[in-house]
């Protein structure tokens, strides 16, 4: 059988390689996705003090530290059983927004973004932020840097480091904001929310009103009919930190909306020999293999999940474009899986509506911002909304708060089995017999995958010119067959 | 062949090493398993040479010094009093029987004492076995050096 | 004339090396018009093969971020060894094994059962299905790295040309450093850190320090502590003495204490072996009895003054019992 390997994946997540299998009409037998590394975290903070996980935690990565900081917070503030002061958790959600719109910008604009704003037949030399810039103008790249800049400026004096914050402590932060630094937060949020309102006419221009794009959304190689996972607040809103685990079917009925506690009742991690990395999927409804469909355990848990599982934004602007999108996709839920950009946009708008409110919340700049634990340590389940998924956070401690057990299902490898997925749906649709497989295709490929945002964004980074891939096809014998180069 | 304990002990200029050339001069037996580096002070061993010297193959580390009250540096062995017991800590968690570690005050006088102490490890590190441990299997491969 | 020309490869890391160059912000913009990026997995679409492919020596300038944990991250090691004429051992993990480095506490057969077995979310049939090196599937064969025993550094396996510490490097140090060597200027001996200070992050930090007998400690979520006041000064483990300066003491300008991340102090090759002898020289007891009780009060003493160098420091890992 023909093999055809992409090593490494790239504008992604870390490490990742495809294996795709041609049989002997030239058709896509089967593919494989395969994670390679294993980095041991559950096992290694075994025999840690708790409150040292959300600063050894943000360590899993370093471009979502944010993420599993707070996921490990308020694993921690349960563990202690302390709840922390409302200043103290304003603070937290106040950097947890602006992270979060900061992220989403990185992504649409410089990662998974390119390869939809400037197409996906493009030359593979004008796919990143520099053909973005040409299409929609110099001013971009200089907006895309500043909006990064400011993000990292505000998470620098909320998190004590860019990289990998370190103010969490159960049962509060460490660290309160002045007047001042408050009002220069304004400042910052005001533009991020011009920033967002920007990004998503953006959106519009480029890829809503280009009918080829908005075809390649609907089409069904890039499409799934799964489960959809986000958290959402008591009124059913996307909140990006705190709230209830909701899940609905493909339909977009509820199946479930569990709370932290009963994570385990409701999602399992399937292994494979073949990868380093486990399948979650639904216990309810069972792991069938690497299939669609309301009988199929697989679920995903993306920017598009959180929009499909719960019944609204919870900021204006954001919500008007929502309504705007399920109404021109044709209702809810949306399958497509491209569509996430769309989410994701959506979700910096209202990230950034989010930052400013909290910001202007008296509160913000209370002195209370800890609460002591007094009771004994035992055990606490943190969830919150990593940019690419639902984050969970498990830890059992002994009496003295010193780690015996850790469990962590994170954001992106809830979309493990998804993504497999939408990698062997896109080979299948787009290498026929016949067809060549140019690099074209194999980028289209790449373009599923990418969709999920890798835990990985790079940002305002200008790439120049070559992005060569060589990709060799080989018959039964070893013998090249046809090799190309981009 | 037998095992031998090697042992590395650090032996403070004024006091302990005295004991030892009294040990010796007045031809008091004791067992050779241990390697004499002569410091000024048993404040002065630090942590790392310790620790290297379990790295470097030593199955066990005796540091000698002055009894309390009694240090030359007046203040030296009290240092000392709180870091072996510290580093004996740490190198069980590393794996290492913390018995290899051993503290002792031998004065200048005590040439006696020195020898009880020395036959007293050594069978005691005798009956523990020989240390491997993986960094030795490391150091062979290594190339860059700290 | 040619642009020089620049790889960045990330091994056992998270990514945060990566943000931490963007995070020079417009700057890259001269970084990108300076030098010819020709490897870059997280950015551009270049591969293995391409590097494989790439004369030796052709790579002017290689930061390599991340630290060796399976088979694929030594290769690579190796092959951008050979193909980079300046190989910079760049971030924590790099240098010292970094946090991956703390798997040196357990051992690979724990962390496979916890993760493929044990842990309470894991279906697993027959005991447990582990990850195969090789598999042959219906439709052929495909493969993953190994994964080692141990984490080791870059130099623990590879010649490095120069050391950028920190987790994450901080950007304005990493600028610094870029914009030394663009302007030409010749560079340090082999051998010497970058981008870092020559004292302790004690040095930096503007905390006031008094004479130090303490008698009790406290975990940093026990108490509200006096943010003029030095953490250690006030009972809280701090590895500030037993660390590197260059960061600007971001750790405990935000009151919380540092941790050690970037590295060692110049002259120091074990920062536990420092912070024993640190700590041992403030507490203030010399009865064994309360030596002791006070002793327990520092919790994971390991895994606290080894958080990100236990890989690189002397004894490199805990033994298998």
């Amino acid at each position: 059988m023909n093999q055809i390997k992409i090593d490494p994946i790239t504008r992604l997540e870390g490490h990742g390689k495809i294996d795709i299998f041609l049989n002997d009409d030239g058709e896509v037998e089967n593919s494989y996705f395969q994670i390679p590394e294993l980095r041991g975290f559950e096992q290694f903070c075994v025999g840690r003090p708790v409150e040292e996980l959300p600063r050894i935690t943000t360590r899993i990565c370093g471009v979502c530290p944010e993420a599993h900081h707070m996921a490990s917070a308020k694993a921690c503030d349960a563990v202690f059983h302390a709840d922390p002061p409302p200043t103290a958790k304003k603070l937290r959600q106040l950097l947890y927004n602006v992270f979060f719109a900061g992220d989403h910008t990185t992504h649409f604009y410089a990662l998974g973004g390119p390869d939809f704003i400037v197409g996906p037949t493009a030359p593979a030399a004008e796919r990143n932020i520099l053909g973005v810039i040409k299409k929609v103008g110099l001013e971009v790249g200089g907006k895309v840097i500043e909006m990064r800049k400011r993000s990292q400026e505000v998470l620098k004096v909320l998190g004590g480091k860019q990289t990998h914050q370190v103010t969490s402590l159960p049962g509060g932060v460490s660290k309160g904001i002045t007047p001042d630094e408050a009002q220069q937060i304004e400042q910052h949020c005001l533009w991020f929310v011009e920033f967002g309102k920007f990004t998503i006419q953006a959106f519009h221009d480029i890829v809503l009103k280009n009918k080829e794009y908005v075809d390649l959304i609907l089409s069904d190689a890039f499409s799934h009919k799964t489960y959809y996972m986000g958290l959402v607040d008591d009124d059913n809103r996307v909140n990006f930190y705190d709230g209830k685990v909701r899940v609905v079917d493909p339909d977009g009925k509820e199946l479930v909306k569990y709370s932290p506690n009963e994570y385990l009742d409701n999602v399992a991690e399937h292994t494979e020999s073949w990868t380093y990395l486990k399948f979650p999927f639904l216990k309810k409804v069972g792991w069938k293999g690497l299939v669609d469909g309301k009988d199929s355990g697989v679920y995903r848990a993306t920017p598009l999940s959180r929009l499909n599982a719960a019944d609204g934004m919870p900021t204006p602007l954001a919500q008007a474009e929502y309504d705007e999108m399920f109404k021109t996709l044709g209702g809810k839920p949306v399958h497509a899986t491209l569509a996430t950009h769309w989410a994701r946009v959506i979700e910096l708008l209202s990230a950034a509506e989010m930052a400013l409110a909290l910001v202007r919340d008296p509160e913000i700049t209370g002195t209370q911002i800890r609460t002591i634990p007094t009771q004994t340590p035992t055990e606490g389940v943190g969830i919150v909304e990593a940019p690419r998924g639902t984050l969970t956070h498990h830890y059992v401690t002994d009496e003295r708060g010193i780690v015996r057990k850790v469990n962590l299902i994170v954001g992106t490898t809830n979309n493990y089995a998804p993504i497999s997925m939408s990698i062997n749906k896109a080979a299948r649709g787009l290498i026929k017999k016949g067809t060549p497989v140019t690099e074209g295709v194999l980028n289209m490929i790449e373009m599923a995958f990418r969709a999920y945002d890798p835990c990985f964004g790079c940002a305002t980074h200008a790439l120049p010119g070559v992005t060569p891939l060589i990709v060799r096809i080989r018959d039964r014998n070893g013998e090249i067959l046809e090799e190309i180069i981009r | 062949m037998a095992f031998e304990p090697k042992i590395i002990g650090f032996l403070c200029n004024w006091c302990s090493y005295t004991g030892a050339d009294l040990a010796g001069v007045s031809r008091i037996k004791s067992a050779p398993n241990v390697r004499v580096i002569r410091t000024m002070c048993s404040g002065r061993v630090d942590p790392a040479f310790i620790l290297k010297a379990f790295q470097l193959g030593a199955d066990g580390v005796i540091v000698m010094g002055c009894h309390l009250g009694d240090c030359h540096y007046q203040e030296g062995n009290y240092k000392t009093i709180r870091r072996i017991p510290f580093l004996k800590r740490l190198i069980q968690g590393f794996g290492i029987d913390p018995r290899r570690l051993r503290l002792e005050w031998v004065s200048a006088s005590e040439g006696d004492r020195f020898a009880h102490v020395v036959n007293e490890m050594t069978e005691q590190i005798r009956n523990l076995g020989p240390l491997t441990l993986a960094v030795h299997g490391e150091m062979q491969q290594h190339v860059a050096h700290h | 004339m040619a642009k020089p020309k620049l790889a960045l490869y990330w091994a056992a890391s998270c990514g945060g090396c990566e943000i931490a160059v963007l995070d020079i912000h417009e700057k890259i913009l001269d970084v990108a018009g300076a030098f010819d990026i020709v490897f870059w997995p997280v950015a551009l679409d270049f591969k293995y093969a391409d590097v494989r492919a790439m004369q030796d020596k052709s790579v002017d300038l290689c930061l390599f971020n991340g630290s060796i944990r399976n088979s694929e991250n030594a290769e690579i090691a190796h092959l951008l060894r050979a193909k980079a004429k300046t190989l910079v051992a760049f971030g924590s993990c790099a240098l010292e094994g970094g946090i991956p480095g703390l798997a040196n506490m357990t051992t690979k057969d724990d962390i496979w059962k916890w993760v493929y077995k044990d842990s309470p979310s894991t279906v697993s049939n027959n005991g447990g299905t582990f990850p195969q090196t090789h598999s042959t599937m219906s439709e052929g064969a495909i493969e993953i790295p190994e994964m080692w025993e141990t984490v080791k550094s870059l130099d623990q396996i590879i010649d490095v040309d120069y050391y950028v510490p920190g987790c994450p490097p901080q950007p304005d140090q990493i600028w610094g450093v870029i914009e030394y060597i663009l302007s030409g200027k010749p560079l340090p001996p082999k051998g010497t850190v970058l981008g870092a200070g020559e004292k302790t992050c004690c040095d930096e930090c503007p905390r006031e320090r008094a004479e130090k007998k303490l008698k009790k400690f406290y975990r940093p979520f026990e108490i509200e502590t006096d943010p003029n006041k030095c953490l250690l000064d006030q009972g809280i483990v701090c590895m500030g003495p037993a660390t590197r300066d260059g960061c600007g003491a971001l750790c405990t300008k935000a009151n919380v204490p540092c941790r050690g991340c970037y590295g060692p102090p110049p002259n120091v090759i074990d920062q536990g072996a420092k912070m024993v002898s640190a700590l041992s020289s403030i507490i203030d007891a010399h009865e064994p009895e309360e030596i002791e009780s006070i002793l327990d009060q520092i919790v994971d003493p390991l895994g606290t003054f080894y958080r990100f160098s236990l890989a690189h420091s002397i004894l490199r890992r805990v033994e298998k019992l």
